[in-house]
């Protein structure tokens, strides 16, 4: 058992979800290793979003099952549930800031929920994380309407770490930022991912992020992971999309 | 637990080692903040302190940020504290709340009292602005329905249909019921207290009088204000949050028109109907009550009805509704433009699009009543 957790961070096993009558994931298996970052990637309209917000508990599953932290979420008490949601941090496609908060107020919710500290280590602790995800703490007194895209993920990106989390969910964390902004974006999760120790799971687009970030590539593909491997597996792989998607036109830019 | 976080004092020579041991992590927050406002104590206590966390067993960003604030506030002028034995994994995460600055203070909160007034102020100061925003709003809807008379193919007649469905059809159950149960409750109280005098009858001229010219029409205007005018108000306030009316903007589109003329249309044309409605529906009530309660049979009912309320009444009432349809409208839409970025500001402005738009309904069936009274009505 303890091997097992070792292993996988999260086991997603013949995990089915639907829609009406449109099957959005189709017997999906998926492990992801502790301290890696996990690229996620297929067509538009594939499902990733839709997997990310089932092993966190937003979507119902028809069946299968998902364990993380090596326990089994469908199974699991409400006060085990909420120890592992400690252990994880998300960051929303739209970052989901809370609009009537300041970015300090965003940033210590989370630990002013958990954690009974001062409001002095709870301020120091918000400037640490906005130096970390490259923010000037000037920016800790202005609301979420007042910030830039490039901003507001930074600042979801901080409240996702809020707890030191262990794993971290980020849904398409680089688009609609510019290229340089996205490039820096990659960085950072590098550098967190380094520094923290943390295992990240990332929906992403972004050919750019698959190349400097991750350490391993998931690919969707009708409701089913059509293959998972490193940058290399993914070239040589003979599956049409993955031909399109990797030595296409962006592709090669991308690598000269 | 075996994993709590220690720091152990360990004196050598001249100087002090303090040993980190245990989980200097998130979980262990509270107690890691008692134990290193303790050891912040310690500052000039020996010429030589260094921080020693070779045992720390787990560290996070909590605890390094924790043990840098140690390191500086035991450091002085003439002696820099260190911390030791730091492992590879963790040097980069050291590293990194090192950068950290001293957080900068939020805006301190203004007195109660002052902040009070400062309410006030604005308040009254906001009054003349309200106004005008009313004005510039009613121009505007004027305009947009001129041109539209100009263009008539520009019209939204779909849109129309779609919000008429919304504030009229969907609102008769509750316009019905509510109006129904007011007669009834009315033609009860009228009958009780009359017939000590014996006028057991005159609660059918009662009746017609408030239903007809001033409660049925007041008392649907205030649910529309809070039924239709609300949604407006959400609705229009959050497309503006998501920039969606910047967007027709930009499209070409005039969002008065697109937007809010057909919602004005849909409630001008909406209100009489249900005025009218709740007028049969408070007469109903009220006759079935008198004739149950007061025994006044529905004959009688009827004859007396017939005898005591002039059409002028019925009239005075309806002329009203449409008005007081385009003062809910106008308050509503102007709102909902109003709304801001934030969730907190799309509640305000919906309350307060409730909130003015039954004061001003109040305020125009008191105009009505001096208007009406003068011309002889």
């Amino acid at each position: 058992m303890a091997e097992r957790d070792i292993d996988a961070i999260i086991r997603v096993r013949d995990v089915t979800v639907q829609f009406g009558n449109t099957r959005v994931l189709d017997g999906l298996d998926l492990d992801v290793k502790r301290g890696e970052i996990l690229g996620f990637v297929g067509p538009s309209g594939a499902g990733k979003s839709v997997l990310t917000r089932t092993i966190i508990g937003l979507v119902p599953k028809v069946s299968g099952r998902i364990e993380v932290f090596g326990v089994d979420l469908d199974a699991a008490s409400s006060s085990q549930r909420r120890a592992v949601e400690r252990r994880w941090g998300i960051l929303f496609q739209q970052g989901a800031l809370f609009s009537s908060l300041t970015v300090r107020q965003n940033i210590q919710f989370p630990a002013r929920e958990y954690l009974r500290v001062s409001q002095r280590l709870l301020d120091e602790i918000m400037v640490a994380k906005l130096v970390m995800v490259g923010l000037k703490p000037e920016v800790a007194d202005r609301y979420p309407s007042e910030l830039s895209g490039g901003m507001i993920k930074r600042v979801a990106l901080a409240r996702a770490l809020a707890l030191d989390p262990e794993l971290v969910f980020l849904d398409e964390p680089t688009s609609g930022l510019d290229p340089i902004g996205a490039g820096d974006f990659d960085e950072l999760v590098r550098t967190l991912q380094r520094t923290l120790g943390l295992t990240v799971f990332m929906v992403t687009h972004d050919l750019d992020s698959l190349y400097t970030a991750c350490d391993r590539i998931a690919v969707l593909g009708n409701g089913k992971i059509i293959a998972a491997g490193s940058i290399a597996d993914m070239k040589a792989s003979q599956h049409p999309w993955l031909q399109q998607y990797f030595n296409g036109k962006r592709a090669r830019a991308v690598v000269a | 637990m075996s994993g709590d976080p220690t720091l152990e004092r360990i004196a050598q020579g001249e100087g002090l080692a303090l040993c980190a041991a245990g989980n200097w992590t998130a979980r262990f927050a509270p107690a890691l903040e008692r134990i290193v406002s303790d050891a912040e104590k310690l500052r000039g206590s020996r010429p030589h302190i260094f921080i020693d966390v070779s045992q720390v067993a787990s560290l996070d960003t909590f605890g390094a940020w924790l043990i840098e604030r140690l390191r500086r506030s035991l450091s002085d002028a003439s002696a820099e504290a260190e911390i030791a034995g730091l492992s590879a994994n963790y040097s980069s995460l050291v590293d990194e709340v090192r950068r950290v600055g001293p957080a900068p203070k939020a805006a301190s909160e203004p007195l109660l009292i002052s902040v009070m007034f400062e309410q006030i102020g604005r308040t009254v100061a906001g009054i003349g602005g309200t106004i005008i925003g009313l004005v510039d709003m009613l121009g505007a809807v004027l305009a947009a329905a001129a041109k539209v008379l100009v263009h008539p193919r520009s019209f939204r007649f779909t849109s129309t249909v779609h919000h008429l469905e919304q504030v009229c059809l969907r609102a008769v159950p509750i316009v019905v019921l509510i109006t129904f149960l007011i007669g009834c409750i009315i033609s009860q109280q009228g009958i009780f207290h009359f017939r000590r005098f014996g006028a057991d009858i005159f609660v059918v001229d009662m009746l017609g009088v408030l239903v007809l010219r001033e409660i049925g029409v007041l008392l649907v205007a205030i649910m529309v204000a809070g039924r239709s005018g609300s949604a407006y108000t959400a609705e229009l306030g959050s497309m503006k949050m998501r920039e969606e009316i910047d967007a027709l903007r930009t499209m070409g589109f005039d969002p008065i028109e697109v937007l809010i003329l057909p919602r004005m249309l849909a409630l001008v044309l909406a209100l009489p109907i249900l005025a009218f409605l709740g007028a049969m529906a408070a007469l109903y009530g009220g006759g079935l009550v008198a004739w149950l309660y007061g025994g006044v049979d529905p004959e009688a009912f009827l004859l007396r009805l017939r005898d005591a309320i002039s059409i002028d009444h019925f009239i005075v009432g309806m002329v009203k509704a449409p008005v007081m349809a385009a003062v809910i409208g106008i308050v509503a839409c102007v709102e909902g433009l109003a709304v801001q970025g934030s969730a907190e500001s799309l509640g305000q402005h919906t309350t307060a699009s409730v909130v003015k738009g039954i004061f001003f309904v109040i305020v125009m069936d008191g105009v009505f009543a001096i208007f009406f009274a003068s011309i002889g009505m």
